[in-house]
């Protein structure tokens, strides 16, 4: 670990709380998250619809900001304090040292405008450079991201080009100013298997050979088991478990990420007879439950449960592996049916 | 069950033969004249038996969800037959198809667009009770609250409205519709993909308890072979239009024969970190 303090930090946020005024009632999205990007790290933050992933991401972009909402807590990124920052000041991060990608390009991109000419107005906007070089540099990047004829593309419109290739575009468009994050939320979901491995190589190549720091959001344990080198679980709000991609995997202390692990098929191993659920459903943030959110669903809850546990290290011998149950790791490496290899 | 090699059996409920689907291009200025066609569907033969589990997967577009309407005759096939418990459908008129809807049902991938947001779940599942003859009046209620029970819903959800639930649970509700007629087949399009992991293996453990107790015959589509090949005894692969591939669910998957799907299955991600990186290690030294 005296490596891993060498290495500087490209992105701290601390007590992250987000919460909006519906008609129905306060829904806390984001309760209490802390996360921790190291230069050139992937870290993956994984869990289901509701969990409060895409929130936290959104918010760093600064972009759940409104009337309805709360936010508290801080985002440290680069010197520069993203909660509160003054849309100036978001402006000269934001496309510039950070840049985010989303689900569904072609609802990104916009559908009047060459995907060209988006490219040149991003880089325009933050650079002074002619047209021709902007265009030069888009077609550059277009290249970098794998798309074929780049000279040509670059006066393609949208929907001229399929799903795979909108969402290079959408990279190339979110590398353009040679961020040093890239917010990449649920990049391959809306895309089909061989051409999310494609993505998913751009991606790996990009923070090897740029430098390039990643933060993947995703729902998919398979994608995260590729290509992160950390990994923090996130359920109803709150990050129930964060380690290195090995520990999180081989070594999982919350139950939440057991029934997780659990639940997944593999086409490599037998089938086994029943496929392992996690019993019940998330719970409404509107009226999330007392202590641990997952404890109404968790197999292993007990009275301590009903008190919010910390999110602690909790073993001695990980000491960057942090976990929010009360269970004793004997107890969990007990009674838990994945990790350990398997 | 008898079965051969490729896992096979004997005796089908539902035979395709040469089922074709084209959609027309039309071009022209007054009169639009068909200058080519997609073929959505083209040359399928595939057959299933009772209580079994035929998985269909492929990449969007390659014609699963066409090839089911087309089976179901609900868009009318370009060419072809298709064979229901020995007897010929394809052609038949909508009164003639009427009785054998109640033998084929279908549940679909969105399940908050198949069910009818003003309509009450009670109606919901009722309806094809209804439709065919089965229950009216007061048989209607109780009937409607043991097919609730049965998918894991709770009878007291009769009176509420689709919104009112999860994703999960409204796939409960589609899967309690499709069950009402007592169906021997069910086309499940994409039924689990727009649910959340932790639901997904709900729901795939209803389906074969459903088929267990009831011996359903499913025709399984979907995009992810890990939940294809764990529900599937038999796995059709498609690829622009056609089967490419049938076999054998864990032979499929343990040697697939055919070029694109060992590239389908090759672009699996595998959730084992380890094993990811003997892979990656494996392919650089190529």
């Amino acid at each position: 670990m005296s490596e891993a303090g060498r290495v500087p930090t490209l992105l701290e946020v601390h007590d992250l709380e987000v919460s909006f005024n519906t008609e129905d009632g306060v829904v806390r999205a984001v309760d209490g998250v802390g996360l921790e990007l190291k230069s050139d790290e992937v870290l993956a933050v994984v869990g289901e619809s509701g969990s409060g992933k895409s929130v936290t991401a959104l918010t760093m972009m600064g972009l759940t900001r409104g009337p309805n909402a709360s936010i508290s807590g801080t985002a440290h990124f680069e010197g520069t304090e993203l909660i509160g920052a003054s849309d100036e000041e978001l402006r000269r991060v934001r496309g510039n040292r950070m840049s985010m990608i989303f689900q569904d390009p072609m609802s990104s991109l916009n559908p009047v405008y060459r995907v060209g000419a988006q490219i040149v107005e991003q880089i325009r906007a933050h650079r002074d450079v002619s047209a021709t070089e902007a265009r030069q540099r888009a077609v550059e990047l277009l290249d970098a991201v794998g798309i074929p004829d780049p000279g040509i593309r670059v006066d393609a419109y949208p929907h001229e080009l399929s799903g795979g290739m909108r969402q290079r575009a959408m990279i190339a468009m979110a590398l353009s100013l040679d961020p040093s994050l890239l917010i990449a939320d649920e990049p391959t979901t809306a895309l089909d298997v061989t051409i999310q491995a494609q993505l998913i190589e751009l991606l790996r190549k990009l923070n090897e050979e740029r430098d390039l720091s990643i933060v993947l959001i995703t729902h998919d344990i398979g994608v995260v088991a590729e290509i992160a080198d950390r990994v923090a679980v996130m359920y109803a709000g709150r990050i129930v478990e964060q380690g290195t991609l090995d520990e999180v995997f081989y070594d999982p202390q919350h139950p939440y990420t057991w029934g997780l692990l659990g639940s997944l098929t593999r086409i490599d191993r037998p089938r086994p007879d029943r496929l392992p659920q996690i019993p019940g459903m998330p719970p409404s943030l509107l009226e999330p439950p007392v202590g641990c959110h997952f404890r109404p669903r968790c197999p292993h809850a007990f009275d301590r449960c009903q008190s919010v546990p910390d999110l602690n290290t909790r073993l001695p011998e990980a000491p960057a592996h942090f976990d929010r149950c009360f269970l004793s790791p004997e107890q969990k490496r007990e009674r838990r049916e994945v990790g350990d290899g398997t | 069950m008898a079965r051969d090699e490729e896992g096979h059996v004997s005796g089908r409920l539902l035979e395709v033969k040469g089922l074709s689907k084209h959609f027309p291009i039309k071009s022209g200025l007054l009169i639009d004249r068909e200058v080519e066609s997609v073929r959505a569907v083209d040359g399928v033969d595939f057959a299933i038996s009772s209580g079994e589990t035929l998985g269909l997967v492929g990449e969007s577009g390659c014609g699963k969800s066409t090839l089911c309407r087309a089976v179901l005759q609900l868009i009318k096939p370009t060419a072809g037959s298709v064979l229901f418990e020995g007897h010929e459908i394809v052609g038949l008129g909508d009164r003639q198809m009427q009785p054998l809807r109640r033998e084929m049902q279908m549940v679909f991938q969105n399940p908050q667009a198949s069910l009818n947001p003003r309509k009450r779940v009670g109606e919901i599942v009722g309806s094809p009770l209804k439709l065919h003859g089965l229950a009216s009046g007061s048989e209607l209620k109780p009937k409607v609250q043991e097919l609730l029970d049965r998918v894991g819903l709770s009878p007291e959800h009769y009176n509420r409205y689709p919104h009112e639930f999860s994703g999960g649970q409204q796939q409960r509700i589609g899967i309690a519709r499709a069950l009402a007629t007592r169906p021997k087949l069910i086309f499940a399009d994409e039924p689990v993909s727009k649910l959340d992991v932790s639901i997904q293996a709900q729901i795939v453990n209803l389906l074969v308890d459903l088929q267990k107790d009831l011996g359903l015959a499913y025709v399984f589509v979907a995009h992810d072979i890990g939940i294809v090949r764990h529900i599937s005894q038999r796995i059709a692969v498609m690829k622009d239009g056609k089967i490419v591939e049938e076999g054998a669910a864990d032979r499929i998957c343990e040697q697939p024969r055919d070029p694109y799907t060992q590239q389908l299955l090759s672009a699996v991600p595998i959730p084992d970190p380890r094993e990811n990186r003997t892979r990656r290690a494996a392919a650089a030294r190529e």
